[in-house]
């Protein structure tokens, strides 16, 4: 077992570090208290070959795969999460490349991988998040159209994006509940699509979240992902374990930079007149801080290199997404600790990271969510 | 246009530098190595030239061990198209300014270039030599700190602007010649992860010693290196009024600092 990355993973780190170092730090405080999308930013990236980095290069994309990616974003959010999530621009389209036909693959996919359109994935809705069968947003055929209404909530991207793929109920009366749903490509712009953002979240506020109303939205019914209806749950439930991995990249992104700013204050900050960084407590923190980056790295690149090796065990991302904001939370918490009053003031990163971390135990599945996952593959 | 970059690899500028037991140099384990920041403008302007006249090869090349092979991929990812990597601990290792430009210019002598680029100074030693030896060397002319390039459309002469104390220099060289990059030429650009894709398969042409036919041989040895002393704490001038202090002040300036 080779735990070594190649030599242009080494080198994707370096591009991605530099590239969080030089563009995100100066205007992240800015974009967090004006809760700004980072349009520039994104082109920037897009134009490097960053954003959709996993595609393969007949889609656009740089083909690092899913390990390439989750490195990227492990870079960005070591700078900050918010503004990492242009990584996301490519949200949704997971779905398309896992389960959309060659058609749909080849209009879709180039789009977000060389940065000329960004994607939303519509699955939450306002009484729907964890329980993603609960969705209600209805699709129904109306000669060559399907005509949509419904809500959804908390969808990222969808202020900025161009299209959203979008999952509704498109077969009601099928007696498996699963086979109920569809995901249909519907495109920001149509007629009866509104978004409204979503203000005062509490972290990742340069990240673009809002709500989205559907009515008698029409879309074409080539728009619908794959080739035959009821297949929606099993595509959502696949690209969730492909975007999971992501989320817990993010987790192990944070965590190190809410290490790096801690071990960077502890050294320069005196206490009774030495640095801090020589007090028990302070080196029990950090030690603890590391242990669990460690452990959360090598989860994130195992999960992404089965993704990879067309293996996913859905147990395994569980574990994986859950470890990773465990840790996330927990650095970033004794990150503010350790700078003080200091880490109470905006001014200072690990505010904003404190603030971001929390998000990683909710969306994309929730931490008790995982839990269940794990233990009912145990208990089987 | 084809040029030619010459390239070093340094320590980070934020790596924590120290001074190895017998004072000769620098602790190598658990430095950052990274190409050097002036180099990379040299390699930016070989890039934007050979995009504006939409042909020729930019080659890198390198004195240095083993590692410097990754600052040599991160111009290749960058775009260039080759590389020479000089790797001979024989060269290496006590290399002064003068057996780095030797050998620099037996690996580079029979390539074809219109420019050479150098950065103005590697952040290690900031000698700033070799660009000028390296000139007088392959007989070529040599402009150093340049901010501004422009070349002719016959690829014949170049108009280039230096920085000088208190202004700008514009001068007219007439090509193959030596320019030394300096802050404000250009912005680096990242490397691109197409770019990170190919840097591998591009030639990377590794010399030795029987190469070259060069000795190599230094003309200066360092004797000793240390750190520089450690910030005093600052000094409060006592006096019972400004004029006692502004005296006070002087006469410290005068005997202490010796500054005036």
């Amino acid at each position: 077992m080779d735990f070594e990355l190649t030599d242009e993973q080494k080198m994707l780190v370096e591009t991605a570090g530099n590239f969080a170092k030089n563009e995100f730090a100066p205007v992240a405080q800015e974009l967090d208290r004006e809760e700004k999308y980072p349009m520039e930013i994104w082109e920037k990236a897009s134009k490097l070959g960053l954003v959709g980095a996993w595609l393969p290069e007949e889609y656009g994309g740089a083909g690092v795969g899913f390990l390439g990616n989750a490195l990227i974003t492990e870079q960005f959010a070591r700078v900050d999460l918010g503004i990492s999530l242009i990584v996301a621009a490519t949200f949704g389209c997971e779905a398309i490349y896992w389960g959309g036909t060659e058609e749909q693959k080849k209009k879709y996919l180039p789009l977000v991988a060389q940065g000329s359109a960004i994607s939303a994935g519509a699955f939450t809705e306002p009484d729907a998040g964890t329980d993603v069968a609960g969705a209600r947003t209805r699709a129904v055929i109306d000669g060559n159209d399907y005509v949509i209404n419904g809500n959804k909530m908390f969808i990222t991207n969808a202020d900025v994006c161009t299209f959203m793929v979008t999952l509704c109920v498109t077969n009601p009366e099928d007696e498996k509940r699963y086979k109920r749903y569809s995901l249909i490509i519907v495109g920001s712009d149509r007629k009866g699509v509104t978004t409204t953002k979503i203000h005062g979240k509490m972290g990742i506020r340069a990240s673009d979240t809002a709500e989205v109303s559907f009515e008698d939205v029409r879309v074409p019914r080539e728009n619908l992902v794959g080739t035959s209806e009821g297949q929606g749950f099993y595509q959502a439930m696949q690209f969730f374990d492909t975007t999971r991995i992501m989320v817990a990249a993010q987790g192990a992104g944070l965590a190190q930079g809410a290490l790096d700013k801690s071990i960077e204050y502890v050294k320069e900050r005196k206490a009774f007149g030495v640095p801090i960084a020589t007090f028990q407590i302070t080196q029990q923190k950090l030690a603890e801080m590391a242990i669990r980056i460690e452990a959360t790295r090598n989860l994130v690149y195992k999960s992404a290199s089965y993704l990879d090796n067309g293996k996913v065990d859905p147990t395994l991302n569980a574990i994986t997404k859950y470890y990773a904001g465990e840790t996330a939370v927990f650095c970033a918490n004794y990150a503010v600790e350790l700078h003080g009053g200091y880490g109470y003031i905006d001014e200072y990163d690990v505010q904003r990271f404190y603030r971001d971390a929390k998000i990683l135990q909710i969306y994309e599945g929730t931490k008790e969510a995982e839990v269940l996952t794990i233990a009912r593959r145990l208990l089987t | 246009m084809n040029t030619v970059v010459c390239m070093k690899q340094v320590p980070d500028t934020e790596t924590l530098i120290k001074i190895n037991p017998d004072g000769t140099g620098i602790v190598a384990e658990g430095v950052k190595w990274v190409m050097g920041p002036y180099d990379e403008y040299g390699v930016e302007e070989a890039l934007q030239q050979k995009e504006k006249f939409k042909a020729g090869k930019v080659t890198i090349a390198s004195l240095g061990p083993d590692r410097a092979i990754e600052a040599i991929r991160t111009g290749l990812a960058m775009g260039a198209d080759a590389a020479v990597h000089i790797n001979d601990a024989a060269f290496y290792e006590k290399a002064d300014p003068y057996a780095t430009a030797s050998v620099l210019a037996a690996a580079v002598k029979d390539l074809e270039y219109d420019v050479i680029f150098c950065g103005k100074q590697a952040i290690d030693d900031d000698s700033g030599q070799v660009p000028a030896i390296l000139g007088e060397l392959l007989g070529l002319p040599v402009i150093t700190q340049v901010i501004k390039l422009e070349v002719a459309d016959d690829k014949i002469k170049a108009t280039v602007t230096r920085e000088v104390e208190g202004g700008h220099a514009i001068i007219e060289v007439s090509l193959p010649a030596i320019l030394s990059a300096q802050k404000g030429l250009n912005e680096p650009r990242y490397a691109s992860l197409p770019g990170i894709m190919k840097a591998k398969k591009k030639p990377v042409d590794v010399k030795i010693a029987g190469d070259l036919g060069v000795s190599g041989e230094s003309m200066t040895v360092i004797k000793e290196m240390s750190l520089p002393p450690a910030r005093q704490a600052g000094k409060i001038i006592e006096g019972e009024d400004a004029e006692q202090k502004a005296a006070a002040l002087a006469k410290a300036l005068h005997e202490e600092a010796k500054l005036i």
